[in-house]
């Protein structure tokens, strides 16, 4: 078989863009909820909230040094495996990603240092300033390449001739449509997932008796977030789906499973789309629903994808497939969330064993929305690089052979697969040892300076040894 | 023709951009360099922890480079990084390893010496690279248009390889004057004593690169011999200062060998830019060609001129926060 550039191309980009997703995805959430938790300690001195913010910027340091690291790549992928993509709208995305870095990268990877080693050399305030910097960059980050993104879903402010973008008003390029949706959608999305996670561990710590002061504030700080984001995203999404259903009907049409025109459209909970056939199997459905949904009145139109000709249109399995994923986890993530919010008010969340049970279990399920929800997204867009401007085939590096992308593919999967491992391990071992008990007179305070890079001290591998044995 | 000329502009904060990389992520590639030349464990966490807070920010003058070659440069953004594909993987692999090790070194009980590894190979492969795309910047690019159109391994010849050996002993050089500056005792002891040694590979990658470079590339060699008077200056410069530099390593100095060895850094990166100009991608696209939409260029500057200045900032200011030795006792060595 001949190995195709263009198809491995999109396989690395896919493999490599989705493992850095994972990592910002959790450090935008956490980094919030850590400059929350020094803002708290500023104030109150309450040493609740010193521990859990020393034990959570731990966790952080390990998820952020991936992040980083795999965010890298990201960069120069662009230049390596879609040069021609590259090379034509360099005018809108160079700026925008050289602002991503001026504005945000030196602002997060700089004040990280401070935040990381820097408690006992800064005064108080200055440390709870460095952990605000990186929180903000950490948005600023997400503004610009989520404007760069949807600027790909929904071009706008440009001209292209000669097969090269050409800038008419950045306003109109960076605001682009479908960007004010898609950046809250994915801050909502960071703040679940990172939601999800705080609570996740400190209801496992609550399930084993350990650390009951901290983990229960950080419980319930979360749940009590977690009610209010998780129904806001039910809300985003769906302003965020009619966006797309005015600017990529067929990205929708791929969503709903929809192949013909038609008023009056069902919502399908199931069916199994047959591409070759043009037509879906097994199908159940709520008859009227989508019309509903996209159009607010039962006898509105929903187009299908048998508008434009079968090369137009989105892979529609992997598009529908991931949407009812995503979807699904957002309805369950609701439920989770306004159950545990009405038991820490009734006072039982802390003895209710099922239920933080459940939370531990929430733990992955947001990873895997967010990549859901990207893969509706991204997929959806082919088989355009440019929506409606440039096609992918017509994007991709000329001078790449086959043997090349699947040799760096290979590359990237095993030199994550080998990070992303090891990553996971230190991860556990750092939850194992959990923050450092509160009841214990904080004489770790002295011990702590300038160990660089001690966001996890020597305590706790004596702790996972001793969990160990 | 405008009154400002934005792409000469352009030419200056590029160039600004990417000699701030060289130096700062250049000592803490070469600290990984010298890792497991360090004479004891203790030492090693002390290279460490001497660089840890401040590698990320160092680091991220690459990024910069990337997405501002992208935006002022969409030429050289799309022509080296398809010619240096494979180059540009282990450059990535090399950086992955070193910067998840300041992270796992320290957590791994049994295996932190994989770690070490770690660290070591992918500084030493990450600096390799670099030195390579030196080299492929002087060798030139086979294009036709705006593509590159040549082979994978194109990029991969004697002189690339020797270029690239001359980064790996020039970071080695920037690591060895900054863990001069940094340490105390034993730990700064052997970098004395490494330092001339490293000083030496570094001059001697200089000479043999400085005298293949124009016999090789005509070029090249009518730029140096045409012009005879003043640009001569530059070796006689690097010469001059390459002793200064031993001569304070011989009196124990220990701020001013790291300083020297950054002059040396600013002359070679000087007798570069003038070799090659004004060709971005040699041997015909000059920076003109490769330049994008001034009004692109423009967007950008604005915001450039006013944070590049903040970005100093508050990046000297951690440097202030962090100043000073390392200190003994300060590593994991004794947990
Ligand atoms: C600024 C641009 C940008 C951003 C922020 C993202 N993507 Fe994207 N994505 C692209 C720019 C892009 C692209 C360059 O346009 C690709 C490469 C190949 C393609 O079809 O489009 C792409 C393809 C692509 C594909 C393969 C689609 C296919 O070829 O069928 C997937 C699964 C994702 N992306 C997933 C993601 C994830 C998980 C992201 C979260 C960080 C993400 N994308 C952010
Ligand atoms: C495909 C496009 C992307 C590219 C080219 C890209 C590029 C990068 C780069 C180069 C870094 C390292 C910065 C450093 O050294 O500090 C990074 C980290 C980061 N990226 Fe991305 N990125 C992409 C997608 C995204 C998306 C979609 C988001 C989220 C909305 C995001 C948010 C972040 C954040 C918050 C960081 C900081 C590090 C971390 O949190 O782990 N990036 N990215
Ligand atoms: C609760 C109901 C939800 C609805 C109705 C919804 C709706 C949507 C829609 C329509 C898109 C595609 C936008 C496009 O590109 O055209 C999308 C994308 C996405 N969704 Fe959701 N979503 C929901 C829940 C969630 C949850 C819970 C998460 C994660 C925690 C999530 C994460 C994402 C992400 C990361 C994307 C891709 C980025 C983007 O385009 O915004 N979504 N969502």
């Amino acid at each position: 078989m001949e190995l195709d550039p263009l198809l491995l191309s999109r396989f690395q980009f896919a493999f490599v863009v989705s493992f850095h997703a994972i990592f910002p995805v959790f450090t935008i959430g956490l980094a919030s909820y850590i400059a929350l938790l020094e803002g708290l300690h500023y104030k109150t001195e309450n040493p609740v909230y010193l521990k859990l913010s020393k034990f959570w910027i731990k966790v952080f340091a390990i998820v952020f040094g991936m992040g980083v690291v795999s965010g890298i790549v990201m960069a120069f992928q662009f230049g390596t495996n879609w040069s021609v993509f590259s090379f034509s709208s360099a005018n809108f995305l160079g700026p925008i990603l050289s602002y991503e870095v001026v504005t945000a990268f030196f602002l997060e990877a700089t004040f990280l240092g401070v935040l990381l080693f820097g408690r006992d050399k800064v005064p108080k305030g200055v440390h709870l300033f460095s952990a605000c910097m990186v929180a903000l960059g950490t948005f600023i980050s997400s503004f610009w390449i989520l404007s760069a993104n949807s600027w790909m879903h929904t071009p706008a402010g440009v001209e292209f001739h000669d097969g090269i973008v050409h800038m008419t008003s950045w306003t109109q390029a960076i605001f682009n449509p479908s960007m004010p949706y898609r950046f809250s959608h994915m801050a909502l999305a960071s703040f679940i997932t990172g939601g999800f996670v705080v609570a996740g561990v400190s209801a496992w710590y609550l399930l084993k008796g350990r650390n009951p002061k901290t983990s229960r504030k950080a419980l319930a700080m979360c749940v009590v977030m977690l009610a209010i984001a998780t129904p806001l995203q039910l809300v985003v999404g769906d302003m965020h789906g009619l966006n797309t259903f005015e600017h990529q009907p067929m990205k929708v049409a791929a969503m709903e499973g929809a192949w013909e025109t038609r008023t009056r459209a069902p919502l399908l909970l199931f069916a199994i789309p047959d591409a070759a056939n043009e037509t879906n199997h097994f199908e159940i459905a709520i008859p009227g629903l989508a019309s509903l949904i996209l159009t607010h009145s039962l006898d509105g139109e929903v187009p299908g994808l048998l508008e434009v000709a079968p090369e137009d249109r989105p892979p529609v399995g992997i598009v529908f497939w991931s949407f009812r994923i995503m979807v699904g986890l957002g309805m369950l993530f609701i439920a989770v969330s306004l159950a545990s919010a009405w038991q820490l008010w009734r006072g039982r969340l802390y003895d209710s064993p099922r239920l933080l049970r459940v939370l531990t279990w929430m733990i992955p399920l947001p990873f895997v929305a967010v990549l859901a929800g990207w893969f509706v997204t991204e997929v959806g867009r082919q088989p355009w690089i440019i929506h409606g401007v440039m096609r992918i085939s017509d994007g991709v590096t000329p001078s790449i052979t086959g043997w090349m992308a699947l040799a760096t593919l290979i590359g990237y999967i095993s030199v994550y697969a080998i990070v992303f491992s090891a990553g996971v391990i230190y991860l556990r071992r750092v939850i194992q040892a959990g923050p450092d008990p509160i009841e214990e007179a904080p004489d770790d305070e002295t011990a702590r300076p300038k160990r660089p890079w001690s966001a996890v001290p020597f305590k706790v591998d004596d702790a996972a040894q001793s969990a160990g044995s | 023709m405008e009154l400002i000329d934005l792409t000469l502009i352009w030419v200056v904060i590029i160039g600004i951009g990417i000699f701030m990389y060289v130096l700062m992520d250049g000592f803490d590639l070469g600290v990984g360099i010298l890792f497991p030349f360090a004479p004891s464990d203790h030492a090693r966490d002390e290279l460490m922890n001497s660089v840890a807070p401040v590698w990320d920010g160092n680091e991220t003058w690459l990024i910069l480079g990337g997405a501002g070659l992208l935006a002022a440069f969409p030429l050289i953004y799309a022509v080296f990084l398809p010619a240096l594909y494979i180059g540009v993987f282990l450059l990535l692999a090399g950086l992955i390893f070193r910067g998840v090790a300041f992270e796992f070194r320290f957590k791994a009980q049994a295996r932190k010496y994989w770690w070490d590894r770690a660290f070591f190979g992918g500084s030493t492969v990450a600096s390799f690279a670099q030195g390579a795309v030196v080299g492929a910047y002087i060798q030139g690019f086979e294009t036709e248009g705006f593509s590159y159109v040549g082979g994978a391994f194109d990029w991969l010849t004697p002189f690339t390889v020797m270029t690239g050996l001359g980064v790996v002993a020039g970071y080695a050089l920037l690591g060895v004057t900054w863990t001069i500056l940094k340490t105390e005792g034993k730990t700064q002891e052997w970098a004395f004593r490494l330092a001339p040694w490293l000083l030496a590979a570094v001059m001697g990658f200089f000479i043999i690169v400085s005298l293949w470079t124009p016999l090789a590339h005509e070029r090249v060699m009518e730029r140096w011999f045409d012009n005879i008077s003043w640009l001569w200056l530059f070796p006689a410069l690097t010469l001059a200062t390459a002793t200064w530099v031993l001569w304070r390593i011989r009196q124990r100095a220990e701020a001013s060998p790291f300083l020297g060895s950054m002059a040396l850094f600013a002359l070679f990166y000087l007798g570069l830019l003038i070799t090659q100009w004004p060709y971005a991608v040699p041997p015909e696209h000059t920076f003109w060609d490769a330049a994008s939409d001034p009004g692109s260029q423009l967007f950008l500057l604005i915001g450039v001129l006013f944070l590049i200045p903040i970005i100093l900032g508050y990046t000297a200011w951690t440097y202030w926060v962090f100043r000073g030795k390392v200190k003994t006792g300060e590593g994991y060595a004794g947990h």
